[in-house]
């Protein structure tokens, strides 16, 4: 694992804000990621995860603060992130009528991938995953859809890949395998920014942010959190930081 | 355009994977041709007739044969009682009453005049007018084939409960219909009917599309990818807009075969008309698709705008005969227009310089709905 710090940044966030009318879903939430990262993105149901990923990655404007993406203005210039970005929501959204070679070959082309590379990076990617291109998305069991989910996401090799708590409902052998792709990509360079409510996924970061209420509670590498909130686990920190607002929690 | 390309042809497999799409799409409209074609027709046979003849004369004798053996009607009953005719006119299983007073041929002879009385059920407003028109057509051409036999030129004026005595004088009016001679409804309404079930299903299935797609979560997946709006609706729009020249073409095809539509314009004419049409009509169901959350209010949005385009299309009731601001808004009906240029080539035999108003307004729609379309659909969520 690499916990270099960063040089340029793949994310930046600077006072970041959405507002659902006089709800407040991320608030002024400020942050870097750095190239090559892999990026935790912490906090419970409703604290804001997924408004906050949905603005770095164009799906929704902000309401008021700043962020670049891959160097791109979130405002301005979504468009221009969407090129460089894969995204993998907590929603399954492959087509599940289709096969997997099918969904491949369907992003393969929206992402102006020509058929030499699509197929070339197929072949790969089928025989990473151990899957065959005829099957039916509908067909595969969860753990399989997320795996093949990531790997469509990363088929144009974005700088930057978000997942939107990919493990979701995954049993803990499917959810190490889905770890060992996250380090894959890594290794390869990718930053990857990624939400859970896993404690145990959040030590695997290099770096995570807690969010309590549209807000980032702690932010750091695992091991400096643990040591300045003086915690035997990110489960333990989790718990304290959330407590205050369990409550409105959902 | 590969991006556009891909996007079609994911499209088309997902109709062809959904058997009940599949069989809405490629099978139900040829079956509803077939069986509404035969339905919508204006042609009134067989109409029950209640007969009260108290002359008990050949020259009443002769005028219930006129009625029976017109084809329009059918003799139901008959007594001399008007009591028992106004039984059955209320129960309902005869729909005219004709009462021939006593008297009837001495008035004729005498004063070569006499009054006949139909009452006719008209609950159905406009078939009861068609009856109404049939049964006087009869009464007219009896007296002008008893006038000579009477002698002194005049014939034998016939009165409707309400209508205007009708003068001895005959003006023998032979009406020809110019373009449909044989005044076959079916030449006229199966290129109609086509048309609608092409937009009704046209409509519904790009209507439900995104809508779908949103409910399942894959729009979001599109949305983080650089295709352009243009592009996803083109996308969108592409395998519905051959499925419908597809079924336009096997439809005409069909209403040639079956039903001897006459083809006297040019018909690859009428499928460029249908290209720009189709443009328009299944551009409006991408544009509510873009509105809408769920197929469920894209189903009731287009089943609203559907009975607009039905009832302002000129399909069944002619447009001419509303009031003046309903026929402007059936200006914006392309429907409306896509019917009116499919009768004139296909009835009339007209050629682009006859249909290019309608045709230059279907352009016109085309390209406004579709940019609406583009404009509506947004990558970002609200």
């Amino acid at each position: 694992m690499t916990a270099a710090p960063a040089r340029e940044h793949a994310i930046e966030a600077r006072e970041l804000t959405r507002r659902f009318g006089t709800f407040t879903a991320v608030d002024h939430i400020t942050f870097d990621v750095g190239v090559g990262e892999v990026f935790g993105f912490l906090g419970a149901n409703g604290a804001g995860k997924t408004t906050a990923i949905r603005i770095l990655t164009g799906l929704l404007a902000p309401s008021s603060g700043s962020a670049r993406v891959a160097g791109h203005d979130v405002y301005t210039e979504s468009e221009w992130i969407k090129r460089r970005i894969g995204y993998m929501s907590q929603k399954f959204s492959l087509y599940e009528d289709l096969t997997v070679g099918e969904n491949i070959r369907l992003y393969g082309g929206i992402y102006d991938l020509s058929r030499e590379v699509v197929r070339e990076r197929t072949t790969h990617m089928l025989s990473r995953l151990g899957l065959d291109a005829a099957t039916r998305v509908q067909a595969l069991p969860l753990g399989w859809r997320q795996k093949l989910a990531f790997s469509v996401a990363l088929l144009h090799e974005p700088s930057i890949v978000f997942l939107d708590e990919p493990t979701s409902g995954v049993d803990p052998i499917t959810r190490r395998q889905f770890w060992e792709l996250i380090y894959e990509a890594a290794a390869r360079g990718t930053t990857v920014f990624v939400t859970t409510h896993y404690m145990d996924e959040a030590e695997y970061c290099d770096r995570i942010s807690i969010m309590v209420a549209g807000r980032i509670g702690a932010l750091g590498a695992p091991a400096e959190l643990k040591s300045q909130f003086d915690v035997g686990s990110i489960d333990e920190l989790f718990v304290r930081l959330a407590r205050p607002t369990a409550g409105a929690a959902g | 355009m590969r991006r556009i390309l891909v996007l079609a042809w994911a499209e088309v497999l997902h109709v062809a994977r959904d058997k009940a799409t599949l069989a809405q799409a490629l099978l139900i409209p040829f079956v509803q041709l077939l069986v509404l074609s035969n339905a919508a027709t204006f042609e009134i046979r067989d109409t029950p007739l209640y007969v009260v003849d108290q002359d008990h004369t050949s020259a009443s004798r002769g005028l219930v044969t006129r009625f029976s053996a017109s084809g329009n009607f059918t003799i139901a009953g008959a007594s001399p009682s008007p009591e028992l005719a106004n039984e059955r006119l209320l129960s309902g299983d005869v729909t005219m009453v004709l009462t021939i007073p006593h008297d009837f041929e001495r008035d004729l002879v005498r004063t070569h005049a006499a009054a006949v009385q139909l009452v006719v059920n008209a609950e159905k407003g406009m078939a009861a007018g068609i009856v109404q028109y049939y049964a006087s057509r009869i009464l007219t051409r009896y007296a002008a084939e008893l006038a000579p036999a009477l002698g002194g030129g005049s014939a034998v004026p016939a009165s409707t409960e309400s209508g205007p005595r009708r003068g001895a004088a005959q003006i023998d009016v032979r009406t020809r219909a110019w373009y449909n001679p044989t005044l076959d409804y079916r030449h006229y309404m199966v290129p109609g009917i086509l048309v609608a079930l092409v937009t009704l299903i046209g409509t519904l299935l790009t209507a439900q599309n995104i809508a779908r797609e949103k409910e399942l979560g894959t729009l979001e997946q599109l949305n983080v990818t650089p295709i352009t709006r243009g592009q996803f609706i083109a996308g969108k729009l592409l395998p519905f807009w051959v499925l419908g020249m597809f079924e336009l073409a096997a439809g005409l095809v069909l209403g040639r075969v079956v039903f001897g539509v006459p083809m006297l314009g040019s018909p690859f004419l009428l499928l460029g008309v249908s290209a720009v049409y189709l443009v328009a009509a299944l551009g409006i169901g991408l544009w509510i698709s873009t509105i809408v959350e769920t197929q469920q209010q894209a189903m009731f949005v287009t089943f609203f705008i559907m009975m607009i385009y039905l009832l302002m299309s000129g399909l069944f009731t002619p447009i001419d005969s509303m009031p003046r601001w309903v026929q402007v808004v059936a200006e914006l009906n392309p429907v409306r227009h896509f019917v009116a240029i499919s009768r004139a080539v296909l009835v009339k035999g007209a050629g682009l310089r006859e249909i290019q108003r309608p045709f230059a307004i279907l352009a016109v729609f085309a390209a406004v709905v579709f940019s609406l379309a583009v404009r509506q659909y947004s990558k970002r969520v609200s």
